[in-house]
């Protein structure tokens, strides 16, 4: 009777993913899904606790359950809580290497147990299973962990030497020694860690030198990564919702990862092989032409150019959500509309660190959904348009992307921002952006460059604007 | 290579096969045709899902001989990352979706 219940609480968990999943991909229906997914999550787990034995043994160590779930629910929701709406990407990557960190461990232990109850216990499956599993969570789990310093700027993106070549040779290693492992050929503890501590270097080159606009796509990636490695739980105690969980959350994860390459128009190999870093040095050199000058434009010149204008698009980057502009970017907006000018944003699909980060960020300052055009509808009113203001957007408004066919960029869609009469850009200096690549935007006629701090800026210009 | 051929005559590994390739095609359809704006979103409501692996670490936890401590100290490792992934995925979801929902009732 109790299996019962306990297959048919997994029967609900799984039911409950998928619908919850289908619904996350509808803007209306999102938020509910995401909570169908919670509730079905919720069941799972307690049936486990409470109902699930083996060879008529039920759980014990409901003390030290219990402490653990009690400890991770407090700092889940405290972290998550506190985060800051900007540093939402490094949060999902860095939870994301809790749950490979997770898969690891489960193997580990699963590991040492078969080792105590002799090699004959352990069949070639069960093994695979535990080696899989242990090695793909660790992958994500160290890939995560540096997505997350990287996101975060406390790592710098870096380029090895020969990176490729001691990264085939690291996976070649972790392929080798797992099928020695199973096949019987080598065995003891020392080199199922080995294989371990191979993986965690694989996934930390594997991240190291990927950087740029690229870390969303790794993120994603990385996180149909750890669904595999909760699918091979699955396989090792014959658990249905772990592997549906797992597995569902690996394919639509891989194909998410596809559809964000492509928002981007780039392809994965080229994400994966080609360091966007290495490669700009290589084209900022072919493509060095001779840059010019660029012009500043001062406080009181954007005001009143802002203020005559019919109509004002704003352009949001990685800028203003560094700066946390977005509420005082909403008060701008207010104050233009005030003065008879209409106000849109111009959203790149993948302007910030992730897809939708800006609109999350709108969101957040309560700009009307309306208000903010995805990138095709921008680039319809551009035309129209008197007076374009980037705030911190950089390799989304880059004309490389459709003049310049050595630029890495070449070929992404961009904003089209040349085509309104005026260009403003705020950017804190000349660096480049995240991508690493030089703008020539900033050098054409009808670029000027304001300076500073988003969000200071964005202050000036509204209490410039006010006293007008 | 016999043992190999095993895997293939338990009709377990069937059961769990068919779940596994229902799944991927699954993953696809539902996936498929998403507004870029729920990109973030959805990226991080499925890894709350993954969380599942939750699962796993309670049952190497609750099987775990009350002597053995590195199979104690590793399993409550497990299952205070794994509840991390799961709590913590499902509140950042929810905390990005709030906002789109606050605007759609305007």
């Amino acid at each position: 009777m109790e299996s019962t219940i306990l297959q048919l609480s997994y029967l609900i968990g799984s039911v409950t993913f998928i619908i919850g999943l289908k619904m996350l991909s509808h803007p209306d229906s999102a938020r509910k899904g995401n909570m169908v997914a919670a509730v079905g999550m919720t069941i799972a787990i307690l049936a486990t606790i409470f109902l699930y034995e083996h060879n008529g043994e039920k759980l014990h160590n409901f003390g030290w359950i219990f402490a653990g779930l009690a400890v991770g629910t407090i700092v889940g929701t405290l972290a998550a809580k506190r985060v800051q709406m900007t540093a939402m990407p490094e949060m999902v990557s860095l939870f994301n290497g809790m749950g490979g960190a997770c898969a690891m461990l489960i193997s580990m232990v699963e590991y040492n147990h078969m080792q105590h109850a002799g090699e004959a216990a352990a069949t070639t499956g069960t093994m695979l299973v535990i080696v899989l599993g242990m090695v793909i969570g660790t992958v994500s789990f160290a890939g995560s962990i540096i997505a997350w310093g990287k996101l975060n700027g406390s790592i710098k993106d870096r380029t090895i030497p020969a990176g490729q070549i001691l990264n085939f040779l690291m996976m070649g290693g972790v392929v080798v020694l797992s099928v020695m492992l199973m096949t019987g050929m080598a065995s003891g503890a020392a080199v199922f860690y080995g294989i371990a501590a191979l993986a965690a270097l694989y996934g930390v080159l594997f991240v190291m030198p990927i950087g740029g606009a690229d870390m969303p796509v790794v993120i994603s990636l990385l996180n149909s990564f750890t669904g595999c490695a909760a699918a091979f739980g699955g396989f090792l105690y014959d658990n249905p919702v772990m592997l549906t969980g797992g597995i569902l959350v690996g394919s639509a994860g891989t194909i998410l990862t596809i559809l964000m390459c492509k928002a981007m128009n780039r392809s994965l190999k080229n994400v994966l092989i080609g360091s966007f870093g290495a490669k700009a040095t290589g084209g900022g050199g072919a493509g060095g032409k001779e840059q010019g000058n660029y012009k500043e434009i001062s406080m009181n010149d954007t005001a009143t150019l802002m203020a005559y204008a019919q109509k004002v698009m704003i352009i949001p980057g990685y800028g203003l959500a560094v700066a946390q502009a977005q509420h005082t970017c909403h008060e701008l907006e207010k104050v233009l509309n005030e003065k008879g000018v209409e106000v849109s944003y111009g959203i790149h699909p993948v302007a910030g660190r992730m897809p939708g980060h800006m609109n999350v960020l709108l969101a957040e300052a309560d700009v009307p959904y309306e208000k903010l055009l995805e990138m095709e509808d921008a680039n319809d009113q551009m035309g129209g348009t008197n007076v374009v203001l980037i705030l911190g957007a950089n390799d989304v408004v880059n004309p490389a992307a459709k003049e310049d066919p050595s630029s890495p960029i070449y070929g992404m869609p961009i904003l089209e921002v040349e085509k309104a009469d005026h260009v403003i850009v705020n950017k804190r200096s000349m660096k480049p952006g995240y991508a690493g690549i030089e703008n020539e935007l900033f050098f054409r006629p009808k670029s000027s460059m304001l300076f500073g701090d988003a969000k200071k800026v964005l202050q000036s210009l509204v209490g410039e604007l006010k006293q007008m | 290579m016999d043992t190999i051929i095993s895997l293939f005559n338990d009709p377990a590994s069937y059961r769990l096969l068919t779940i596994v390739i229902l799944s991927v095609f699954l993953g696809i359809e539902v996936i498929s045709r998403v507004p870029s704006v729920l990109h973030t979103p959805l990226m991080s409501g499925a890894n709350a899902i993954h969380g599942v692996v939750i699962i796993g670490a309670i049952i190497v936890m609750g099987q775990a001989p009350s002597d053995d401590y590195v199979a104690l100290v590793l399993g409550f490792l497990a299952v205070i990352l794994g509840t991390l992934n799961v709590v913590g995925g499902f509140v950042v979801t929810d905390r990005m979706l709030e906002m789109f929902s606050k605007k759609k009732k305007k």
